[in-house]
């Protein structure tokens, strides 16, 4: 929400002192939030019946290679100690190494998360695209067919197990017709053709200008990230429908009506305009949603991102690999929630 | 309404751009074999530490060994493959390998003895899970120096007992077996870790094949050695994607997009059995499907219980329904293809039988508790044999976990009824025999926790020492004879009710030969496979 000084002494600092007070408070948010996120993952992660050093040295280890295991990881020590001590690495950029597959879990992290956001940034586009436009059409002809319709995409959207309608999608699209790309985010003839510069293959093969590359990337993902931004759209219109529907049976809209202004500015200069700040935080709470990965999504298409990465990371006991996860999914909500506040201030006046 | 007109138009167009590639039936390269299979398993590709099976997959075509299988004549058992040839020494202690002229490593250096030798010292001092495949054989960090000795061109292993010579070369044939280069892998030695972080990741071998990438959870591809003594390899690269679903990968399969697919589920493989173009293979696995009672549990430890409980298993009625094609019953801790091996399967589903037998041990109103990870065939039987036990007044709870949750509490001894799998971890009946009927010591203080035996708390009576000398019976018909021997006692008295061996069924592209998982014995290799 927007920051709003009540303070007197707020009405006497100048600009400066109001605009760092506001960043310190910001990073302070931020920093026990982290520190909370941490601490509550660390400490249901020790204490999950989960035993992460069976997950290291396997089932038929015998018991000295376990004890040895078990002393590595600094399990003998207590949980507190564990967490400080953990917590002294995190400050000094390492967040360890898997467990599981040895390397380091930023190095892991870098190379799932790309391709979280590419597929999230895209769904989240086309949920955008599609699902406002539809929204603010099924509010302003409300009860017409377009509005059933909407209504009909929305609740499918709402009720579809997303794994069936991946899989449907995979057998029709990819299987019968052969129009996209299977599962995987290249042929394999067309793996590490492309140097990796932002992870995002994308973007990556249009800087090398590799467009074969690219348009297989794309054959790949738009399968994947259109339903994705089904599930957004799904959302997003219904969101965008009510907050119309709210803002056209305003005053001001009748008076706009009344004093003539066309249909088109009536919806979209005037009602429009004062959803924006709402629909911002559908929109934010929507790609924030995304971009944790859709394990399931993931999963049928062999999209190798942060969600099936955390969960794989869970389910083998693999703490460093989740605490490291759920650090960057945490600071996405934050940064989100940022970014949708800075939002705020430049569409709503209010704020300002 | 204009405007989402546009929209509608325009995302239509975006789309139809988007699917540009829209392509015929595609197929892979000639030289390249692309598989389809699920490779979350693979923590580390060190062989020294190396035991999942994905990993071993990779190890099998990256590392050479002593001795190995062919893999178009897998029963043919052990081969020279590093060493040309081996002499046992008069006591049957001592083994001394001649070592292959001409051998190099992918970097180009020579395979050398002092390379084996560095490679099974450095196995045994890391002391990492797989290496009591090879401590068993009485080699310890503090004697290697005098047990594995290279002079010259030769090799020489010393064993604490004159074991079975099969016995100690089948160990050899484990991936812990694999000979790394001793140059490369200390130039990464951190903190004297003999390179074990680097090779994690990393590989120096001598193999037909050597590693490209590793991405976990993601891909491993691999490139051909034109330097292999073997020959070239036809494929030159082989890359195995990780794909988690069944369906996923059958529609890569049947695309054309992938060469293999290995974890079809069996709806799927037999939905693809009739798709023009696709393959089935399918290869006995080592795995063996079991139930085993808890001998802490006052009753369970009762003879005529773990009798009935052998005949409360509707083997043939879940073989035929929802495991169609993906096991076969066997009744014995030895899997189909081994050395010493039974192909006797007493028991069948006889609710009667088995309520006489529990009558007679006095037992009624049972109730217990069965931990079962979460794996879609091992709940069914599960809830199959709750179905069975129901019928004879016995209550059975599952308690679904993960692998790990549900293995914790295995491993501690807390679980009434444990129903999961065991695979072998080399192709000698001694892995089997040795953690199934083999519990020198059965305090909780032993904490033999790699002991299945132990972990049931079954004192084997007898069999312990029967073990233990089949294990240095050096006349090979005569130690098959004491394996039958052991599994027909164990078949008889052990809380293990051994119900099911697992087939593996591949689909490949037609146009994909000599292909092979392994079988029971081995891990998957790819040089010999052609298109």
């Amino acid at each position: 929400m927007a920051l709003v000084e009540s303070s007197t002494e707020g009405h006497r600092s100048t600009p400066l002192i109001r605009w760092i007070k506001s960043i310190l408070k910001t990073l302070g948010t931020l920093a026990i939030t982290m520190l909370g996120l941490l601490f509550v993952t660390f400490i249901i992660g020790r204490v999950m019946p989960i035993d992460p050093v069976l997950a290291i040295v396997g089932e038929r280890a015998s018991q000295s290679t376990y004890d040895a295991v078990y002393q590595q990881l600094g399990l003998d020590k207590p949980l507190l100690v564990q967490f400080g001590h953990y917590l002294w690495n995190v400050l000094h950029g390492d967040f360890g190494n898997s467990l599981l597959n040895a390397r380091p879990v930023s190095e892991d992290i870098a190379r799932v998360f790309p391709a979280t956001l590419e597929l999230a940034t895209l769904g989240v586009l086309i949920g955008i695209f599609l699902g406002v436009p539809l929204g603010v059409i099924a509010a302003v002809k409300r009860g017409a067919w377009i509005d059933q319709v909407a209504r009909v995409v929305a609740l499918v959207g709402y009720s579809m197990p997303i794994f069936w309608l991946g899989l449907m999608g995979l057998l029709v699209f990819y299987g019968i017709l052969g129009w996209v790309g299977g599962p995987g985010r290249l042929d394999i003839f067309y793996e590490d053709l492309v140097p990796i510069r932002t992870g995002l293959i994308l973007v990556d093969s249009a800087i090398a200008r590799d467009w074969d590359v690219f348009r297989n990337a794309l054959s790949h993902i738009i399968l994947p990230a259109a339903l994705l931004g089904y599930y957004s759209l799904a959302y997003i219109s219904r969101m965008t429908r009510s907050f119309m529907l709210e803002q056209l049976s305003a005053e001001y809209v009748i008076t706009a009506r009344v004093k003539g202004l066309s249909e088109r500015q009536v919806i979209w200069r005037h009602a429009f305009k004062n959803i924006r700040v709402q629909l911002i935080t559908v929109i934010a709470l929507s790609y924030a949603n995304l971009l944790e990965g859709s394990v399931l999504t993931e999963i049928i298409f062999s999209w190798p991102g942060i969600g099936s990465y955390i969960t794989t990371a869970l389910l083998s006991a693999d703490m460093n690999a989740v605490l490291g996860g759920t650090v960057v999914i945490g600071l996405i909500f934050i940064c989100l929630n940022i970014f949708s506040d800075l939002l705020y201030r430049f569409f709503d006046p209010r704020s300002k | 309404m204009n405007a989402f007109n546009r929209l509608l138009a325009g995302a239509a167009l975006g789309l139809a751009l988007a699917v540009t590639s829209t392509s015929a039936m595609a197929e892979t390269p000639p030289n390249m074999l692309v598989i389809a299979n699920r490779i979350d398993d693979i923590t580390t590709l060190d062989p020294a530490e190396s035991f999942e099976f994905a990993g071993s997959d990779v190890s099998r075509n990256v590392y050479q060994k002593l001795v190995n299988f062919d893999p178009l004549d897998l029963d043919a058992g052990y081969q020279p493959d590093v060493a040309e040839s081996w002499d046992v020494s008069e006591d049957g202690k001592s083994i001394t390998f001649k070592i292959r002229e001409g051998l190099t490593f992918h970097s180009g250096n020579p395979v050398t003895a002092e390379d084996v030798q560095f490679s099974l010292r450095r196995a045994i001092v890391l002391n990492k899970t797989p290496a009591f495949i090879l401590t068993q054989l009485g080699f310890t960090p503090e004697n290697v120096e005098q047990t594995i000795v290279a002079d010259g061109n030769t090799l020489t292993i010393t064993t604490d007992k004159s074991y079975a010579t099969s016995f100690v070369l089948n160990c050899l044939t484990a991936t812990i077996g694999g000979i790394v280069e001793k140059k490369t892998v200390m130039e990464h030695d951190k903190d004297g870790d003999l390179g074990n972080e680097w090779l994690k990741t990393n590989t120096a071998g001598s193999g037909a094949y050597s590693l490209v990438s590793w991405k976990p959870n993601e891909s491993v591809t691999l490139k051909s050695n034109p330097d292999f003594y073997l020959g070239a390899p036809a494929m030159e690269r082989v890359v195995v994607r990780h794909v988690q679903e069944s369906a996923s990968q059958r529609l890569l399969l049947e695309r054309g997009d992938i060469d293999v697919a290995r974890n079809l589920n069996p709806e799927d493989v037999a939905g693809v059995s009739s798709v023009a173009g696709v393959k089935i293979l399918g290869e006995l696995k080592g795995r063996l499907m079991y139930v085993a009672l808890n001998q802490k549990h006052p009753e369970l430890s009762k003879p005529q219980v773990r009798q009935a409980f052998k005949y409360l298993v509707d083997y043939e009625g879940m073989r035929d329904s929802f495991l169609k094609g993906q096991y076969t019953i066997h009744q014995n801790f030895l899997p189909q293809t081994y050395l010493g091996a039974s192909d006797e399967n007493p028991f069948s589903f006889n609710v009667e039988k088995a309520k006489a037998l529990l009558d007679e041990a006095g037992v009624s109103g049972l109730e217990i508790e069965v931990g079962v990870r979460e794996a879609q065939e091992r709940i069914e039987i599960a809830q199959a044999l709750q179905y069975a036990l129901g019928q004879v007044g016995i209550t059975m709870n599952i308690t679904v976990g993960t692998a790990k949750q549900i293995l914790a509490r295995y491993r501690a001894r807390e679980l009434d009824v444990y129903l999961g799998e065991w695979g072998p971890d080399y192709p000698d009946p001694q892995t089997n025999a040795g953690t199934f009927a083999y519990n020198p010591d059965n305090s909780d203080g032993a904490n033999a926790t790699g002991l299945l035996a132990w972990r049931n708390s079954w004192d084997t009576g007898g069999l312990t020492e029967k073990t233990a000398a089949a294990a240095v019976e050096n006349d090979t018909v005569k130690r098959a004879d004491m394996y039958n021997e052991i599994q027909a006692e164990f078949r008889e008295t052990s809380p293990f009710v051994v119900m099911f061996q697992q087939i593996e069924q591949s689909a490949l592209r037609e146009n994909v030969s000599n292909f092979s998982t392994g079988q029971a014995i081995t891990s998957a290799s790819y040089w010999q496979v052609t298109k």
